[in-house]
């Protein structure tokens, strides 16, 4: 059995990349949009504690709890404008949130 | 740490079954990732996110990153996935689940995402000369304390990271009071 390397690692991480690129770009529920964003993120800190492994030293780590934090921020921040602009519209589609569009 | 001493800790720590629990956990996560991103019903994708952020902290331990895995489990699947379900279950998702699921645009997206995927597929197809595997052990039991060591400090230094740990918190106020102001009817 090959040993599992750094390698690895990135492919599962670019494949979840992928999937959350497609949600943010193709879905129309705004919940699921946020929910793909924060697919990318995880995909960037599975990248992050891989590489934090393949060096062996732990700042890819601390680098990541900053990001688990920054994605804490924008789910809070996300989910309260998406209540705001629920209140206003009666929506939760992304391409009905046009109203800076001429 | 001298290779002695590595291989030691290797042969000692490794369990048998590493390989395949690699692949059963990245599998999960993949799989459920998709369901994320294709479910008709918001709840239903937040319990496949919720999946997959489990199966992700499985691989952060098998990275040997313990404390990131706790952090995950606690703040992620804890955390953000109950203020997401508690959103779902405010807004009306009856009548959003009933309309088209993808926007009009959605052929672009798709190719713009493809086009990403090439782009990583070419990195990784060169990858083992851009990441070498070194077959670092990083120590598990300590790892906890190193990462307080660098935010925090230790002996009364201020810690490589100190800095930014405030500003995180900074952060973290900033996005609360915005969250609070922006969900309030009358400020």
């Amino acid at each position: 059995m090959v040993p599992i390397t750094t390698l690895h690692y990135l492919v599962v991480a670019a494949a979840l990349f992928v999937l959350g690129v497609i949600g943010v770009l193709t879905r129309r529920n705004v919940v699921i949009v946020l929910m793909s964003i924060e697919l990318i993120l995880n995909a960037v800190n599975l990248n992050l504690v891989a590489f934090s492994r393949m060096w062996g030293n732990l700042h890819g780590q601390v680098f990541s709890i900053f990001i688990t934090v920054d994605a804490a921020a924008e789910a809070a921040v996300g989910l309260g404008i998406l209540i705001a602009f629920f209140r206003n519209k009666e929506t939760v589609n992304v391409d009905e949130i046009d109203l800076l569009k001429w | 740490m001298n290779p002695a001493m590595n291989s030691a800790l290797n042969s000692g720590m490794a369990p048998v079954a590493t390989p395949w629990f690699f692949y059963v956990l990245a599998a999960l996560a993949v799989a459920s990732g998709l369901a994320v991103i294709t479910r008709r019903n918001a709840v239903h994708s937040a319990l496949a996110l919720i999946v997959t952020l489990l199966s992700v902290a499985g691989l952060y331990l098998m990275l040997y990153a313990p404390f990131v895995a706790g952090v995950q489990i606690i703040v992620y699947a804890g955390g953000i996935m109950v203020l997401f379900l508690f959103v779902i279950m405010l807004v009306n998702i009856e009548r959003s689940s009933k309309d088209r699921q993808f926007n009009r645009m959605w052929p672009v997206g798709l190719a713009a995402a493809c086009a990403l995927m090439a782009l990583f597929v070419s990195a990784i197809a060169k990858g083992n000369k851009l990441f070498p595997d070194r077959g670092m052990t990083l120590p598990e039991g300590s790892n906890t304390q190193e990462i307080a060591n660098m935010l925090y400090g230790e002996a009364g230094k201020m810690g490589q990271y100190t800095f930014a740990f405030e500003i995180a918190s900074l952060l973290l106020l900033v996005a609360i009071l915005g969250a609070v102001i922006m969900t309030k009817k009358k400020i």
